[in-house]
């Protein structure tokens, strides 16, 4: 029976069978509260849809929201504000399947001052009307938590602008779709030859004509907007030769309508917006539940406590300046560097360093701003404005150099296109120089004969059906690109870089030995009482290591910690000693080096030594195999904050790495990818967490690692899933495949171009002629670079 | 013939109205969303007295 049974609430297995509701078992207090909120309300429909629907609870503290109550910030979140109706947008990253969708939207049953609520799953978010006067948005927030779905509150959200062009681009391809068909319905007389009268057909002719304005004036706006800009700063792109296909085939339709000579390539004209619009449109999809852009102020808390006059309030942290003195409890982030004013306090710098082991700080040290601060509350004066932290300060410098850098990073496609608008322009040139001397007429036609049939738009639909599809492969194994461009930056990575910490780890287990004398039954139950009282990380993976069996901890009747070296106690009749060999008062074992002392936790019982627990950080299977595959083209580094412990085992992993670097702080890590950089090699950079954040930016495709989808990333390129990562020499070949497929694209559509260039120049090119080639390119690009990619994803097995 | 141009300028007015719903199912937010409408109609709605 034991370790069979899993929670009712979020289906994990339960380490106890202690925790029970009705002939219900959950894993901890948190689920079974969650199932006593859903009883009492009959919504446990919620285990109908999808058993162990809900979300693990971790332990809120009741203050995490407290930020809330400052109407500053609320004016802010809230969408909607009024005496007796509110109106709020939360990002709830834990939304998962059906049940989620059905308990958030049944909120009004449980709390009836919340008068609606809509989910949208894609998004993530969950939209909320509610009664200021019955529930405070604090309360709201706080009710989400406590059913598992805690809203991820930033101030910077998503800006309206941006979703306004997303909906632009379905109404421009709408027109054009809507003008495209219409032309061609009245084009097809002159596509199956059919004899009508005059009158009729010059009736059709000037409604074709009618029909290609909205397509020239709005839908194709942006082309001929980019081709602009390409021209003023020399940069040439793609969008040159579109627009001047598109110019020249209104002129010369209209110059065939309005002289009668003609019924004019209206139809292409229309088609061919019609095929880029949607071109961009399949290049411009994107995660929408992710978020690639988080920058350090979604780790920061909105608000904290400032202290004003004799008592603490709630500031938003924009507000601090130096010297404000700020109260931080519990499992607070301190939002800016400062100095410890009380008299000590352990603070853990995982965020900003990496290194995991809490370090304990003394009134008057220096603090920097990502520290998370544990135990005991403590205050704090700042020092400097949260924009000028250490971290911050870096990350903006960062920012700023690379916003150009990537924005700027020329395509295959523009490369190519600048030679293309070249030689069609001295093509179309040469021929209507030639056709001038017999002819002044057929020289203007035979002109823009040659800009509309070498128009590219093939050329400007390969690389974004290759590249979409490319990135739909990446996604379906889950690794998530922010965008089609990212790919192109990957054909060029020289130099992988890995972090240590939850890249190369895994983040939540870590590996437990035990050595020395046997311990008996009682004395794990003693120790295991002991490090359950303690927050420090080893303390945690021991009590998991211990906790098999099912049974009661006793108490401590005496507990102590010393700050950094251990934790003592005393548990029935032992007296227990867990800590470093002199705190525990174990002799450090002598086989072992010094530096490899780390991960070692001593202990003794009533003062006897025992032996010691050897902690080691679980490394993700597979990264051998994958390492030695990288290794054959890339250039590897390892980059670690924590400390030397387990320099032997990476070594062990990386036998090629050209460098395994320890004790490195956020600004480290910039510099050594920026010194890659400057030797010319574009780095690949793999990491989690803020204190990577400034150097996944640094790097050229920074990709951050996160163990699920709903958890909480730096602003990076990519997001890939853990256990994925041992496939990242498959998505790496596959990325360069992807350029193969792009190439092999535009030869075909210069067979295409050429094929229809010989027609142009000789002056045969007809109406149907171009109604038939132009679609018939880029469907069949299209249908190649898609089929191209699934092919080689087959080949690499993907799914 | 006239018949046709007759019957062409009312398909052409018939299709921009379609046109012009399809904007303002744009407009208002129709497509925003396209997961949790499929999910959220197969969910009963039992009214609760509670």
């Amino acid at each position: 029976m034991e370790g069979k049974i899993s929670c009712f609430h979020c289906g994990d297995p339960c380490q106890t069978t202690d925790i029970s509701y009705e002939d219900k078992w959950f894993c901890c207090m948190g689920c079974k509260t969650v199932y006593q909120i859903l009883n009492e309300h009959g919504l446990c429909t919620y285990y109908n849809l999808n058993p162990g629907a809900g979300n693990k609870i971790k332990g809120i503290e009741p203050s995490k929201f407290d930020f809330l109550d400052s109407a500053e910030i609320q004016d802010k979140l809230l969408d909607f504000k009024s005496s007796d109706h509110q109106k709020i947008t939360f990002n709830v990253p834990s939304i998962h399947c059906s049940s989620c969708i059905w308990l958030l939207e049944n909120l009004p049953n449980i709390e009836p001052a919340i008068m609606s609520s809509k989910v949208n799953f894609g998004k993530k978010t969950l939209s909320l009307d509610f009664n200021p006067n019955k529930i405070t948005l604090k309360q709201v927030a706080e009710l989400l938590g406590k059913l598992g779905y805690t809203p991820l509150i930033s101030l910077d959200t998503i800006s309206p602008a941006q979703v306004a062009s997303s909906k632009d681009v379905y109404i421009k391809i709408g027109v054009a779709g809507f003008c495209f068909g219409n032309i061609m319905l009245l084009s097809f007389p002159d596509y199956l030859g059919m004899e009508i009268e005059e009158e009729l057909s010059s009736y059709f002719s000037y409604l074709s004509f009618v029909l290609s304005l909205p397509v020239l004036v709005y839908s194709s706006q942006d082309y001929f907007r980019s081709a602009l800009l390409g021209i003023k700063t020399g940069f040439s792109n793609i969008d040159i030769p579109i627009a001047l296909g598109i110019v020249a085939l209104f002129v010369r339709s209209c110059y065939e309508v309005f002289t009668a000579t003609g019924p004019g390539y209206f139809d292409s004209l229309s088609g061919l917006v019609f095929f880029l619009l949607i071109g961009k449109w399949v290049q411009g999809k994107a995660y929408d539940g992710l978020s690639f852009d988080r920058d350090y102020k979604s780790y920061f808390p909105l608000a904290v406590l400032k202290k004003q006059h004799d008592t603490y309030e709630s500031t938003p942290v924009y507000k601090l300046r130096v010297e404000d003195l700020v109260l931080i409890r519990n499992a607070e982030i301190i939002p800016s560097d400062a100095i410890l004013r009380s008299p000590v306090a352990s603070i853990d710098y995982s965020f900003v360093t990496g290194e995991a082991i809490p370090v304990y700080t003394y009134q008057g040290d220096k603090i920097y701003a990502g520290g998370r601060l544990i135990g005991k509350s403590a205050v704090f004066e700042v020092t400097k404005a949260v924009s000028q932290s250490y971290l911050t300060q870096l990350w903006n410098d960062v920012d700023s150099m690379n916003r150009k850098k990537k924005g700027s990073s020329q395509s295959i496609i523009g490369k190519v296109s600048r030679y293309f608008t070249i030689a069609i322009l001295t093509i179309a040139l040469l021929s209507a120089v030639f056709w001038s001397f017999s002819d002044v007429r057929q020289a203007f036609l035979v002109f823009s004969a040659v800009l509309i049939v070498a128009c590219p738009c093939a050329l400007a639909l390969a690389s974004p059906f290759t590249l979409s599809a490319t990135m739909n492969v990446f996604g379906e194994n889950k690794f998530y690109l922010k965008n089609t461009h990212v790919i192109e930056r990957l054909w060029k990575i020289s130099t992988i870089v890995f972090d240590k910490t939850g890249t190369l780890t895994t983040n939540n287990q870590k590996e437990v030995g035990y050595n020395g004398t046997g311990l008996c039954e009682k004395d794990k139950t003693a120790i295991k009482s002991i490090v359950l009282n303690s927050s420090h990380p080893y303390s945690q993976a021991i009590y998991q290591y211990l906790n098999h069996a099912d049974e009661k901890v006793p108490e401590p009747i005496l507990f102590s910690e010393a700050h950094g070296r251990g934790v003592t106690g005393i548990v029935g009749e032992r007296q227990i000693k867990l800590g470093t060999s002199g705190f525990a008062g174990v002799p450090p074992t002598q086989s072992i080096h010094h530096a490899e002392d780390g991960g070692k936790v001593y202990v003794s019982i009533d003062e006897e030594p025992k032996g010691y627990f050897n902690i080691q950080n679980n490394y993700r299977s597979g990264l051998k195999e994958l390492v030695s595959k990288l290794s054959k083209t890339f250039r590897l580094g390892v980059i670690s904050g924590d400390n030397e412990s387990e320099k032997k085992l990476l070594q062990g992993i990386f036998p090629s790495a050209r460098q395994i670097l320890f004790r490195q702080k956020p600004d480290d890590k910039v510099d050594y990818v920026k010194s890659c950089q400057e030797r010319g090699e574009k780095v690949l950079m793999l990491g989690d967490g803020l204190n990577d954040a400034a150097a996944l930016r640094q790097s050229d495709v920074g990709v951050a690692v996160a163990d699920d989808k709903a958890a909480f990333t730096p602003a990076s390129d990519a997001i890939i899933l853990g256990g994925q990562i041992t496939s990242l020499d498959k998505f790496l070949r596959l990325a360069k495949s992807s350029r193969k497929i792009i190439i092999a694209s535009i030869v075909i559509s210069f067979l295409y171009n050429l094929i229809g260039l010989s027609f142009a120049i000789m002056g045969k090119l007809t109406p149907i002629l171009a109604a038939i080639l132009m679609p018939l390119s880029s469907i069949s690009v299209v249908v190649f670079a898609t089929m191209a990619v699934r092919m080689v994803s087959k080949l690499y097995k993907f799914n | 013939m006239s018949v046709l141009v007759l019957l062409i300028m009312i398909s052409i007015t018939v299709a921009t109205g379609f046109l012009a719903l399809f904007i303002w199912a744009i407009k208002s937010g129709q497509f925003d969303d396209t997961d949790s409408p499929s999910i959220r109609m197969l969910i009963d709605d039992k009214k609760r007295s509670k």
